[in-house]
C-alpha cells in the first residue's frame, strides 16, 4: 500500500515537473511576436526614441530584446570557417564586439520606426522541430512589404534567435566576406581590432548627436 | 518595337557591350579576392564613384522629395508600380507563375482604371498582391548562373545575369520609351529619386553596419537576389560552416543547458 502511495505521488509529482516544463516553453513564434509587439508598444510612446535618441533604443534592445538572442550562435556564423583560428578568449572578445556593433546600428534602426504595421505570418514547422524560422512582413504605404524572417533554434526549453534576414538577407553572414578579409590582413586580433575601432566610432557618433 | 526611334537606347546597350567586353578581358582574380568578384578593383573605383554621386546629387534631392506629404509620395510609387506591373506579369508568365501573371495583369487593369492611372492601389486592397520580378530574375529561375558581380555607373550592384536582364528590361520599359527626351528624363528622373527615397534610412544602416560597406554591399547584393528569384523563399540549406563549428561550440552549450533545467 504504501509502495503504491509512494508511486503515485512520485508519477504526480512527475507530472507535475511537466507540466511546469510545458508551461514555460513558449512556442517560437509567439515569442517573436510577442517580443516585437512589446517593443514596438514603447516605441510608439516614446517621443525620445523616436526623435533618434540612441542610448534609450539600446536601452529598449538590452532590455526586451537581447535575453532571447544567441550571439555566440550568431557570431560562429557570421565568422565562419576562420572560427576555428581563434581561441577561446578571442571568441569571447568577439562574440561581445558583434553583439555590440548588431545592437548599436539596428538600435539606431529603431529610431526611423514609422507606424510600419508588421504582419505575422502562420509558423510552418512541426512540434519535434527544433530549428525553425518565423515569417514577418513589414508594411507601409507606397512601399513595397518589407519580409523579415527569425532564424530560432530551440536550446532546452527556449529559443533563441540565432539569424535575422531581411529582405531575405541574413544580416549575419552579411558580415561574412568582409570579416574573412579582416582575418586574412590581420588575424583574428585584426578582426577584434576592426570591431573595437568600429564600435568605438560609432559611439563617438551616438555622442556626439545628443 | 520602338528600336529604331532609340539611338541613345542603342548607344547605351552598345557602351554597356563594350564595357563588359572590356571587363571580361581585363578581369583576373587576384589571391583572397571573392570568388563572384574578379572585377573587384574596377567594381570598387565604381562604388566609389557612385557613392560620391549620391552624396552630392540623389540623396539631397531625395531629401528634398522625402518631404512631399506622404499621399504624394505614395501616389507617386503607385503610379510606377502600376507601369512595371504589366512587364513584371509578363515575367511570372515567362516563369510559368500562371495565377502570378494574371493577377499582375488583373492589378494593372483595376489600378490604371480605378486607380486613376495606378495613383491609388485599388488591386492590393482587392487582395491582389504586388509582385517583384524582372528579366534577371526570369533568366535566374531559368537556370543562368549570375556570372561575376558588376558595379554599374549609377546604378549600383548587378552581376552579368542581371545586367543582360536589365537591358531587357529597359528594351521594354514604357519611361524610357516616351519620344520626346524632355518629359522622358523629367520622369525617369523622378522614378529614381523615389526609389532613392525610400531607401534613406536603410542606407544608414549599412554605413553604420559594415566594417567595408563595398563589401557589405556586394553581399547584399548577392543574397538579395537570391532570395528574390525564389520569391523570398530560397532553398534553405543549412550553412557548411554552421555544422562544422558546430562540433566545436556545442561540448560547452550542452552542459550548460542542462545545468539549468
Amino acid at each position: 500500500m504504501k509502495k503504491i502511495a509512494s508511486l503515485l505521488a512520485a508519477l504526480t509529482l512527475g507530472i507535475g515537473i511537466q507540466c511546469a516544463a510545458f508551461a514555460q516553453s513558449i512556442a517560437p513564434d509567439a515569442l517573436v511576436k510577442s517580443v516585437t509587439d512589446d517593443v514596438i508598444t514603447i516605441v510608439r510612446q516614446d517621443k525620445a526614441i523616436q526623435s533618434g535618441d540612441t542610448r534609450k533604443a539600446v536601452d529598449l534592445v538590452e532590455t526586451k530584446v537581447l535575453p532571447y538572442f544567441d550571439f555566440a550562435h550568431m557570431t560562429r556564423l557570421a565568422v565562419g570557417k576562420d572560427w576555428r583560428q581563434a581561441n577561446a578568449e578571442q571568441k569571447t572578445v568577439l562574440t561581445h564586439e558583434f553583439k555590440n556593433l548588431l545592437v548599436r546600428t539596428y538600435s539606431n534602426a529603431l529610431t526611423q520606426y514609422r507606424n510600419q504595421h508588421i504582419d505575422f505570418k502562420p509558423l510552418k514547422a512541426k512540434p519535434e522541430d527544433t530549428d525553425v524560422v518565423v515569417r514577418t512582413e513589414v508594411r507601409q504605404p507606397g512601399a513595397k512589404p518589407v519580409q523579415i524572417d527569425y532564424n530560432l533554434e530551440k536550446q532546452g526549453d527556449n529559443w533563441k534567435v540565432y539569424d535575422v534576414m531581411v529582405a531575405g538577407v541574413s544580416l549575419v553572414t552579411n558580415y561574412r566576406d568582409s570579416f574573412g578579409q579582416e582575418v586574412r590582413n590581420g588575424g583574428i586580433d585584426g578582426l577584434i581590432k576592426s570591431l573595437k575601432d568600429k564600435n568605438k566610432q560609432l559611439e563617438t557618433t551616438v555622442s556626439a548627436k545628443k | 518595337m520602338k528600336k529604331n526611334k532609340k539611338p541613345e537606347l542603342r548607344a547605351v546597350r552598345r557602351s554597356v557591350a563594350t564595357l563588359l567586353l572590356g571587363l571580361g578581358l581585363t578581369a583576373c582574380a587576384g589571391p583572397g579576392g571573392h570568388p563572384k568578384d574578379p572585377l573587384e578593383p574596377i567594381n570598387r573605383v565604381t562604388f566609389r564613384f557612385n557613392e560620391t554621386a549620391d552624396r552630392y546629387v540623389m540623396r539631397p534631392a531625395a531629401e528634398v522629395y522625402d518631404l512631399a506629404p506622404l499621399p504624394v509620395k505614395v501616389g507617386v510609387g503607385n503610379f510606377f508600380g502600376n507601369l512595371a506591373d504589366v512587364w513584371i506579369g509578363v515575367n511570372n508568365l515567362l516563369q510559368g507563375k500562371f495565377a502570378e501573371g494574371l493577377s499582375d495583369g488583373g492589378r494593372f487593369l483595376v489600378n490604371s482604371t480605378v486607380g486613376m492611372l495606378g495613383v491609388f492601389d485599388i488591386a492590393t486592397e482587392l487582395g491582389l498582391d504586388k509582385h517583384d520580378e524582372d528579366l534577371g530574375q526570369t533568366l535566374g529561375r531559368w537556370g543562368v548562373g549570375d556570372g561575376p558581380y558588376i558595379v554599374l555607373p549609377l546604378l549600383g550592384s548587378s552581376n552579368l545575369r542581371d545586367t543582360a536582364g536589365l537591358i531587357g528590361d529597359l528594351n521594354v520599359d514604357p519611361v524610357i520609351g516616351i519620344d520626346s527626351p524632355g518629359p522622358r528624363n523629367r520622369v525617369t528622373a523622378l522614378r529614381f529619386i523615389n526609389r532613392r527615397s525610400q531607401l534613406l534610412g536603410a542606407d544608414a544602416t549599412a554605413e553604420q553596419a559594415s566594417l567595408d560597406k563595398y563589401d557589405y554591399v556586394r553581399s547584399f547584393y548577392i543574397q538579395y537576389r537570391q532570395s528574390q528569384i525564389y520569391d523570398g523563399q530560397p532553398p534553405r540549406v543549412k550553412d557548411p560552416d554552421d555544422e562544422a563549428y558546430m562540433d566545436e561550440a556545442t561540448p560547452a552549450s550542452p552542459t550548460r543547458k542542462e545545468n539549468q533545467e
